[in-house]
């Protein structure tokens, strides 16, 4: 299973450019600690999840997740888990630049819940 | 102690690192971030609402109760919104 997140480009979505500040050391160690955590969990065959940063254009991809099981389920929840947890542990921070104006995106509340139900902490 | 910030936090101290000696009674997380506050008034603005800061140390993410002693490098920024 493979997920693409890409730059939005929503009709009416002025988004110029949206640049992906992070912390490199964390993130590498934090991404490798969740694929280790969802290899096992669901019983993954292989994960990979690739992270771009810095400035990057609508229609871009800012990240992907790929999974690899022997049934759906456990490809479709593993990436899935991957995706919950990129959105709020992974050092990485949005500054979205529309109509020259440029604002950090704030966490949503909705990307915590996402990730309590997996019962990670 | 180095310390790092990220993001808007980077942005509102107009640093993205810096070095600090920090005194005996500073231990966690916490503690640092109102030492920052008391010692710095910028700080004490850019931090805002306290709780919502993230911290690593030494590379692990980690709440506020979290000990720094010992540590080499802390970092304080926003929530984070990859993905």
């Amino acid at each position: 299973m493979t997920f693409t997140g890409l730059v939005r480009s929503l009709a009416g979505s002025e988004i110029e450019s949206m640049t992906l500040e992070h912390y490199p050391e964390l993130a590498e160690r934090q991404i490798g600690q969740i694929l280790d955590e969802a290899t096992t969990r669901f019983a993954l065959l292989d994960a990979v999840v690739i992270h771009r940063f810095g400035e990057l254009f609508p229609d871009e991809p800012i990240m992907q997740v790929m999974t690899l099981a022997l049934h759906r389920r456990e490809a479709f929840d593993g990436a899935e888990f991957l995706m919950d947890y990129l959105k709020t542990d992974a050092p990485f921070w949005k500054l979205e630049k529309t109509a020259g104006e440029s604002s950090w995106v704030a966490a949503k509340e909705s990307d915590d819940q996402a990730k309590r139900r997996w019962k990670l902490d | 102690m180095r310390i790092l910030y990220f993001a808007w936090l980077r942005e509102r101290l107009n640093k993205g690192e810096e070095e600090v000696n920090l005194p005996e009674q500073v231990r966690t997380v916490s503690d640092l971030l109102s030492w920052l506050a008391s010692t710095d008034e910028a700080a004490d603005l850019a931090f805002g609402d306290r709780r919502i800061i993230r911290a690593a140390v030494d590379e692990r993410l980690v709440g506020h109760d979290a000990s720094i002693s010992g540590a080499r490098t802390v970092a304080l920024f926003p929530p984070m919104t990859g993905g």
